[in-house]
């Protein structure tokens, strides 16, 4: 328990203070790497809760694949820092906005959920069965059965969104030559010329 | 309750944790001391050479006495460096590399921890590499190791995409996440005979996975010096080294595990099943290593167009299209396992 406890303080503190540096480091880079530190410790809140399967996947997918690609792109930013001092003052208004917007939304859902502290069974354990089962299996028998077509929806609006930024990005520029593996595979001793090349003339091709 | 008393009341535990992370520890180190005296030898001899054979019996030695070279040696830090970061990045790469082996089983129940989600740990634990790469290139501060970055980070982001894939494959097969499970269910045929083509998958994901050639473009020395670790010297270079091979000896026993049966005998009858699991283990590790050496030796370097091609475009469809049949297959003919 104590260590349980411990580790809680350990995470939650290291959780705090990385996601104020996230906001308020100058160098980007330094921010992204304190964004996926707070990934990693949010992981370790899980394992605390003994959502093993929901720890793993926060580290698989955000922080072995969307925040290498996002530190891919900051890395190659030349980021001007001197300027960006310049632009807080600038931009301080829209931010206090957003977090504004943000308080009051918490505070107003703070407001009026009343935990059912009769029932809170249902929110700490929702299988009647759960100690059995491991949380991979439990996830999937509710993910799969009651909740398939929120599932499926929103493998599809990935896909869109998927498709639309391949469909953005996709030109086809003339006078590229791209290597065909399947030419080059087909091609045999056949299709090749010979010519006798003159001294100083050089061919056609 | 104070911190004091809450490390003195648990501090036999805390010994007995640090015992048991030696346990693994200095395995990994002799480990991997062999793999690279092994890896050059057998280099060697695909290319008609003798090898290491000056220092010590048969130059077993000559590892040991490199590490030694290096330790000794002084740490440069580029002027330009991001000083923190320079450092930090071979740290992580050598921890994480040691981290993943923890729950890695070499015999029926012989692993430092049989956590339900093993196979989750180590791909989540792998995927994390990346960042000691990533780190390293950046915090230099020089062209030739940011290019190593970068192209490391797309490759290794692309082939986890298929070995995820694949190993989705075999936990259809298997209906657990725990490695003991995964082997245990292959009592009865290795799954390298009913999923051959995603073995093979696997195997070239983990070569690029684990930056070994025919996929070495972050450490391309034709191109690129030495990629993401060319400013590095001395004991951050060594831990880079160690952390690499030690994640090829992990991507070894992970292609045991899955697909060769892990700690099971070939066949369980006399002669087979009195040899104790984990040197059947060792074998078929050392078998998987073999042919990783082999493959550094005779296939020539990808170019970086190719290799996005490979994992894209060939890789991830077939490995894809097998997620559907295996499970399709399973469906249909009510093969699908009991969940353990």
């Amino acid at each position: 328990m104590t260590a349980t406890l411990l580790s809680f303080y350990l995470f939650s503190t290291v959780i705090l203070l990385s996601s104020l540096m996230v906001i308020s480091s100058k160098n980007p880079v330094h921010s992204v790497l304190f964004l996926i530190l707070t990934f990693f410790n949010t992981a370790g809140l899980f394992v605390i809760l003994h959502a093993e399967f929901l720890a793993m996947i926060l580290i698989i997918v955000y922080v072995g694949a969307v925040a290498v690609l996002f530190l891919f792109v900051v890395m190659m930013l030349d980021f001007n820092f001197s300027k960006s001092k310049e632009n807080v003052l600038h931009y301080m208004p829209f931010g206090l906005f957003i977090g504004a917007v943000f308080i009051c939304e918490l505070i107003i859902v703070l407001i009026n959920t009343k935990l059912d502290l009769a029932n809170i069974q249902i929110l700490t354990n929702p299988f009647s069965n759960f100690s059995e089962m491991t949380n991979t299996q439990a996830l999937g028998s509710v993910l799969y059965t009651d909740y398939i077509l929120y599932f499926q929806l929103s493998g599809v609006i990935l896909l869109v969104a998927m498709i639309g930024s391949i469909v953005l990005t996709l030109r086809d520029r003339p006078g590229v030559r791209r290597q065909v593996i399947s030419n080059q595979l087909e091609r045999d001793a056949s299709s090749t010329e010979l010519k006798d090349v003159e001294s100083g003339k050089g061919v056609d091709i | 309750m104070n911190a004091v008393s809450l490390i003195s009341d648990n501090i036999y535990s805390i010994l007995v944790i640090l015992m048991w992370s030696m346990v693994v520890f200095v395995p990994i180190l002799i480990g991997v001391i062999l793999a690279v005296y092994g890896d050059r030898k057998i280099w060697a001899a695909v290319q008609k050479r003798k090898g290491p054979n000056v220092v010590g019996p048969f130059g077993l030695l000559q590892v040991p006495a490199d590490g030694l070279k290096y330790i000794f040696k002084e740490i440069i830090i580029p002027d330009g460096a991001d000083k923190i970061l320079f450092i930090l990045a071979p740290i992580l790469t050598f921890a994480l590399a040691i981290a993943a082996w923890s729950v890695i089983p070499i015999q029926a129940g012989a692993a430092l921890s049989n956590i339900n989600v093993g196979i989750l740990y180590i791909f989540a634990i792998s995927s994390l590499g990346v960042y000691g790469i990533l780190i390293a290139g950046w915090s230099s501060n020089s062209k030739y190791p940011f290019f190593g970055a970068l192209r490391s980070a797309a490759q290794m982001v692309s082939y986890e995409v298929s070995m995820g894939f694949v190993i989705v494959t075999v936990l259809m097969c298997v209906g657990s996440l725990n490695l003991t499970d995964i082997v245990m269910a292959q009592k009865n045929i290795w799954f390298f005979i009913p999923l051959f083509p995603m073995f093979v998958v696997f195997f070239i994901s983990a070569l690029a996975e684990t930056n070994r050639p025919p996929f070495d473009l972050p450490e391309a020395e034709s191109e690129l010096v030495a990629g993401y670790q060319t400013e590095y010297s001395a004991i951050p270079f060594v831990l880079f080294f160690f952390g690499e091979y030690a994640n090829i000896l992990l991507m070894c026993s992970l292609t045991t595990i899955l697909f060769l049966g892990g700690w099971l005998p070939p066949f369980d009858i006399a002669p087979f099943n009195m040899i104790p699991g984990f040197i059947w283990f060792l074998l078929k590790l050392i078998f998987v290593f073999y042919m990783f050496a082999m493959v550094k030796a005779f296939v020539p370097r990808y170019r970086y167009d190719q290799l996005m091609r490979l994992g894209w475009k060939v890789l991830l469809p077939v490995s894809l299209i097998a997620v559907v049949l295996t499970s399709s297959i399973l469906f249909f003919f009510n093969l699908a396992p009991d969940l353990i």
